[in-house]
């Protein structure tokens, strides 16, 4: 069982356009919402590499909510759709590497919308409590119970320098 | 003065490799005037005991192909590293884990319950289990230790070079000899072959369209491909984009889409994540269903972006070490 300290962390990509100006406005209207997030801000969620996201989850993160704006209002007329495409897709693949569901999550969160980051936030947190710790590290490969590992040894951060 | 040592040697892997370095045709005989091959099992009759007899660093270069997945990989990996001077990672199964590395999306459980006691192949005296020792008359065998995941070369050992491709082809085999016979090498780590993408050499550049949309993905057996247009184009997975060049664009000149085996560029961290970036994006459908719709014409995801990369990637490193003994007997 993990620590009962435990809170779920979540990496947040927002575009800058929407999600990150509805983020704003959250704090301006001093809404209070769930303090597990950390929030990156883009010029698009078009920008998000599912790279980023892959490395989220493999760098410490219980889950990642990327948020942009909706379909028809994107400020660079279709990066939106390219970001529903790819998460469609990566949501099949993560599925396949055995990736509960919701860790990731995709919204369209207008620059209006604060109280929608507040109902976002507030609900992945407590989705992705029960999930406990994605720990990703230590359940890659020890499945069954075949504990007794040495540390892994350091991975060079290129491989094809 | 003696020509320098070289080795030749193959884990995880399909022979091919070994085939390729056969496959430099005449070219051969000039490496063997330059070079002694003092060990290469799959063509000639070395022992280990020959290898472990050298001294170390004598070797000038060991070429290793194949994927690392098993105890006895793993101790002739750490052998050959000790006597070479140069390790080269020899094809796409030691640079990125190759098509054996598919393996990491299963555990070491799943895969011995499936192979030695649910595959409809096995006859009712097949279920068992092979076991790391066992005793007959007094004489005792035993059988290497399957490890946990498929590890890249670089994730065994430390390696000096990279050569991808499945398998890696003869002209870019005869440039890496040159460079380590006359000692004018690039630094440690460098792959081997151009740092461009494939449609950047690829012969049907000119018809790749600026803007891709696919409203299918269809695979090659269920249409007849145009010769001249970009695969894409026409709607097939091809992994020109998010794959390395230097291969001469051999299956695009058989007509068939790149499968991605030479790995990424250097700016690619996770080629699979970077393929589906690319192909994906560029779909034609505005809402999910539409888009999943599409989607479907890609049935196996992982076997597609990471097919030659799964060790390497972001989520299924072939990080982990080899499992305490006692759990390898069911």
């Amino acid at each position: 069982m993990h620590d009962a300290n435990w809170e779920p962390r979540i990496v947040a990509f927002f575009c800058n356009w929407c999600t990150y100006t509805a983020a704003d406005l959250a704090g301006v209207s001093r809404l209070k919402y769930a303090p597990n997030v950390r929030i990156v801000r883009l010029m698009c969620s078009g920008r998000v590499d599912p790279q980023f996201i892959l490395a989220a989850l493999a760098g410490g993160a219980d889950g990642v909510l990327i948020g942009g704006c909706h379909p028809g209002d994107c400020h660079y007329a279709e990066g939106n759709m390219k970001t529903l495409r790819r998460f469609q897709m990566l949501r099949r693949v993560l599925a396949g590497f055995g990736l509960e569901e919701p860790r990731v999550r995709l919204e369209w969160i207008s620059a209006a919308e604060g109280e929608k980051v507040r109902y976002v936030i507030n609900e992945m947190v407590e989705q992705l409590r029960p999930l406990g710790p994605l720990a990703w590290g230590q359940r890659f490969g020890v499945e069954e119970g075949a504990a007794a590992h040495a540390a892994p040894a350091p991975q060079p951060e290129a491989v094809h320098a | 003065m003696p020509k320098p040592k070289i080795a030749l040697y193959w884990c995880a892997s399909c022979g091919g490799c070994d085939e390729a370095v056969v496959d430099l045709a005449e070219g051969i005989l000039g490496v063997l005037d330059a070079v002694d091959i003092v060990f290469w099992p799959v063509a000639m009759d070395f022992k280990k005991s020959d290898v472990e007899a050298l001294a170390d660093q004598s070797l000038l270069a060991t070429l290793l192909n194949g994927a690392v997945r098993s105890s006895e990989q793993e101790e002739m990996v750490r052998l050959l590293r000790r006597k070479s001077r140069y390790l080269v990672a020899y094809g796409s199964c030691a640079c990125q884990g190759g098509v054996p590395g598919l393996a990491n999306q299963f555990s070491r459980e799943q895969l011995l319950r499936f192979v030695y006691e649910e595959a409809p192949t096995l006859g009712e005296n097949g279920r068992a289990r092979p076991q790391l020792e066992s005793r007959d008359n007094g004489h005792s065998l035993g059988l290497p230790q399957l490890d946990n995941a498929v590890r890249t070369l670089d994730q065994v050992v430390e390696v000096d070079y990279y050569l991808p491709g499945c398998p890696p082809t003869p002209n870019l085999t005869q440039a890496a000899l040159q460079a380590l016979l006359s000692g004018e090498l690039p630094p440690r780590g460098t792959v081997l072959a151009p740092d461009i993408a494939l449609c950047d050499e690829c012969p049907r550049k000119a018809t790749k369209p600026q803007d891709l949309s696919f409203a299918q993905f269809r695979r090659p057996h269920e249409m007849l491909i145009d010769a001249e247009k970009c695969l894409l184009a026409q709607g097939l997975v091809c992994c020109g984009p998010a794959t390395r060049g230097g291969c001469g664009a051999q299956c695009i000149s058989g007509n068939m889409p790149c499968t991605g085996c030479f790995g990424p560029t250097s700016r690619v961290r996770d080629q699979g994540a970077k393929l589906l970036s690319s192909l994906c994006a560029n779909m034609a459908g505005k809402d999910e269903t539409a888009i999943n719709r599409t989607l479907d014409g890609i049935p196996d995801p992982i076997g597609t972006f990471y097919r030659y990369a799964l060790p390497c990637s972001i989520l299924r490193r072939g990080e982990c070490t080899a499992p305490t003994p006692s759990t390898f007997n069911p």
